[in-house]
């Protein structure tokens, strides 16, 4: 493999992973803040595909992203206040149960809308342009990617660092109970968490769709548990975390591809969950946290 | 010793019930093999429910319970179902089925039994299981979740992988599978199996899984080995998930690694959800409504006309939805199922009954008043 073939492949990874950690992030914090693993959170992302596609077929792009954007947040907080919310005091098992019934829901929904047959994605005009770089090419999207995710990280961690809001998150994440005790709407906490989730994933969904081109009503829930992984590769409540996962899952699976294992590319994304699993429960940022009984 | 009577009484009539029943059970089986091909709609939803039942108590026997949430249901379904089929295929079929690469010559001449093949079937699983619980099983409550998640998806990867094409014929599946002779094969086959699991859960290893289940730490400071127990509950489980596998291979006579996707996991796991979780009788009912019922809800997928209007919601797909919003509705609003963590008794739908009876009675008392 020369330099420049595999610099290529580095930058295919880089981006795949960029979108990665964007999705991941959505796990992560809602995980953090209401010990869920949100099932629901790949489909989100899928669906964010196809409401660009209607947004673009009828607005111009730069109308269509925020709208976009709005409809996804809208589902995302719709989602938590009609399937989670009413099972707070519920056993966890229950609140699980009730996330994979809604990313099934989602899944029938979204075949039933827009029939099984994949639909192609429109295009952002300008991300799909090819540039040169050296002996590298790659359309604009490809290094956008990496960019925006770094921007946006940012962007989230100064805002749960140094605002109010970001505060009450941290402090619902760490005892709910304390929490509400201390006058912090619980509710309004959780709702913003799964908004942010939701914005983040439909960023990703743009980035990561503008590069394969076609949504099919499956095509989130495969993405959703690699990005899980990711999640809880970084350490789960963590967003650096999340970020590192999300890149290191999207390069280690563009390497394989590119060995010519893309059968296993899935699973590798899996022998890597249980290796940290097993390795180091809390991931790579993660707090220990001690059993009490 | 009245009381005593009274008591023998009661174990006579549910005995007698009971075998009622089962000569029901049986006559209209019966009834159905004799028909079979007015019927051949009906023994094929009955079929495949039994062969969900299987499945569901086996989830239901890890998750409801020993209390671990699994949900590597589908993976163990398709080594039983693949381990079956490459056992069963007639050898004389067998170039026709692998007209692509080829059959590995270590198995190109193996034929077994169904039941030897599927009780193999059965054991691959459960060792595959075994070894798998060794690491999994010292995982909590999500994570145990997203790792046996993603070791079902680990071992559809790996069928589905062109190395092992000799053997599992990878992408393109495995056809020509013998299917059940009768109705009463899966009958007998998934009444076995279930039945075994009953007399499991009732034992005082079954006791041992509960306690687990109630709490972890109790149940250790009462002397029970954690880990031991969890690997028993897993393994046996799997073993029946393979073994309901191969009737799966058996009722499909062809499979291929698509069949054995998180979904199926999940169709699982929505039959336990619904009949209760920590209830035998539950899966078991639930594997039969859950399976008629996507059936039944099968005119939602036909266009439908009022007069000569077209109602513009009945069209492929619809039936789904519906079926996953009646889920939703189930999970928020009735969280226990169907039967909660109660069993089907004669004392029970008796008591059920009278207690009816005497309601309305008084209703109508106090009406009358």
């Amino acid at each position: 493999m020369s330099l420049t073939t595999f610099l290529q492949q580095c930058l295919t990874g880089i981006s795949l992973g960029g979108a990665y950690a964007l999705i991941a992030i959505g796990y992560t914090m809602v995980y953090g803040i209401l010990r869920l693993i949100n099932f629901a959170h790949g489909d989100i992302f899928m669906m964010a595909g196809y409401f660009m596609i209607f947004a673009m077929a009828s607005l111009p792009w730069f109308i269509a992203l925020p709208v976009v954007l709005i409809v996804t947040t809208a589902l995302g907080v719709g989602i938590e206040r009609v399937a989670y919310k009413p099972l707070r005091s519920a056993p966890r098992m229950s609140v699980m149960i009730s996330a994979i019934g809604v990313s099934y829901l989602l899944q029938n929904l979204a075949t039933y809308l827009f029939t099984a047959l994949p639909m192609g994605y429109p295009e952002v005009p300008g991300l799909k342009k090819v540039y040169q770089l050296g002996g590298l090419s790659a359309s604009f999207v490809t290094f956008l990617t990496p960019v925006l995710t770094l921007i946006l990280v940012y962007l989230l961690i100064t805002l749960i660092q140094h605002t109010k809001m970001g505060m009450a998150m941290r402090a619902v994440s760490k005892d709910y109970e304390t929490a509400s005790l201390m006058g912090i709407d619980i509710n309004r906490t959780i709702s913003i968490t799964f908004a942010i989730g939701s914005i983040l994933a439909a960023v990703g969904s743009i980035l990561y769709f503008t590069d394969r081109m076609t949504v099919f009503p499956f095509s989130g829930s495969l993405p959703g548990m690699k990005c899980f992984v990711a999640a809880v590769f970084g350490g789960i409540g963590s967003i650096p975390g999340a970020v590192v996962g999300g890149f290191l899952i999207g390069m280690g699976e563009t390497a394989l591809v590119a060995a010519g294992y893309s059968t296993f590319s899935d699973a590798f994304t899996f022998v890597i969950l249980i290796v940290i699993l097993l390795v180091r429960p809390t991931g790579l940022f993660g707090e220990k946290t001690t059993n009490k009984v | 010793m009245s009381a005593n009577k009274l008591v023998n009484k009661e174990k006579r009539r549910n005995i007698i019930l009971s075998l009622l029943l089962i000569a029901l059970v049986l006559g209209i089986c019966g009834y159905l093999e004799a028909n079979k091909y007015t019927y051949s709609y009906m023994i094929s939803i009955i079929e495949r429910s039994m062969v969900y039942a299987v499945v569901a108590v086996s989830m239901n026997l890890v998750n409801g319970f020993t209390g671990l949430f699994s949900l590597g249901q589908a993976g163990f379904m398709a080594l039983g179902a693949y381990v079956t089929a490459i056992f069963t295929i007639p050898v004389s079929q067998r170039p026709s089925v692998y007209y692509i690469s080829g059959i590995n010559p270590v198995i190109a001449n193996i034929e077994l039994p169904v039941i030897v093949a599927m009780i193999l079937g059965g054991l691959v699983a459960a060792g595959v299981a075994a070894l798998i619980g060794f690491p999994v099983l010292r995982l909590k409550s999500d994570y145990l979740a997203i790792a046996t998640l993603g070791f079902a998806e680990i071992i559809r990867a790996c069928i589905a992988a062109p190395q092992f094409d000799t053997i599992t014929n990878g992408s393109y599946g495995l056809k020509s599978i013998p299917g059940f002779t009768s109705i009463f094969q899966p009958l007998i086959l998934s009444a076995i199996c279930i039945g075994f699991m009953v007399l499991l859960i009732n034992s005082s290893y079954g006791r041992m899984f509960k306690a687990v289940r109630e709490d972890e730490i109790a149940a250790e400071a009462m002397g029970i080995n954690l880990f031991k127990t969890k690997e028993l509950s897993f393994v046996i489980s799997s073993f029946f998930a393979g073994v309901s596998g191969g009737m799966l291979a058996m009722f499909m006579r062809s499979i291929d690694s698509k069949t054995f996707q998180v979904a199926l996991t999940y169709d699982i796991l929505l039959i336990v959800v619904i009949g209760g979780i920590g209830s035998v009788t539950g899966s078991v009912l639930g594997a039969f409504i859950v399976t008629a019922g996507r059936e039944i809800l099968r005119f939602f997928d036909e266009p439908l006309y009022i007069g000569s209007i077209n109602v513009p919601l009945f069209r492929p797909g619809f039936r789904m939805v519906i079926f996953s919003i009646l889920l939703m509705i189930v999970v928020l609003f009735y969280s226990k199922g169907l039967m909660g963590t109660n069993e089907f008794s004669w004392n029970g739908i008796i008591g059920f009954f009278k207690n009816f009876g005497k309601k309305k009675a008084k209703k109508v008392e106090g009406a009358a008043r």
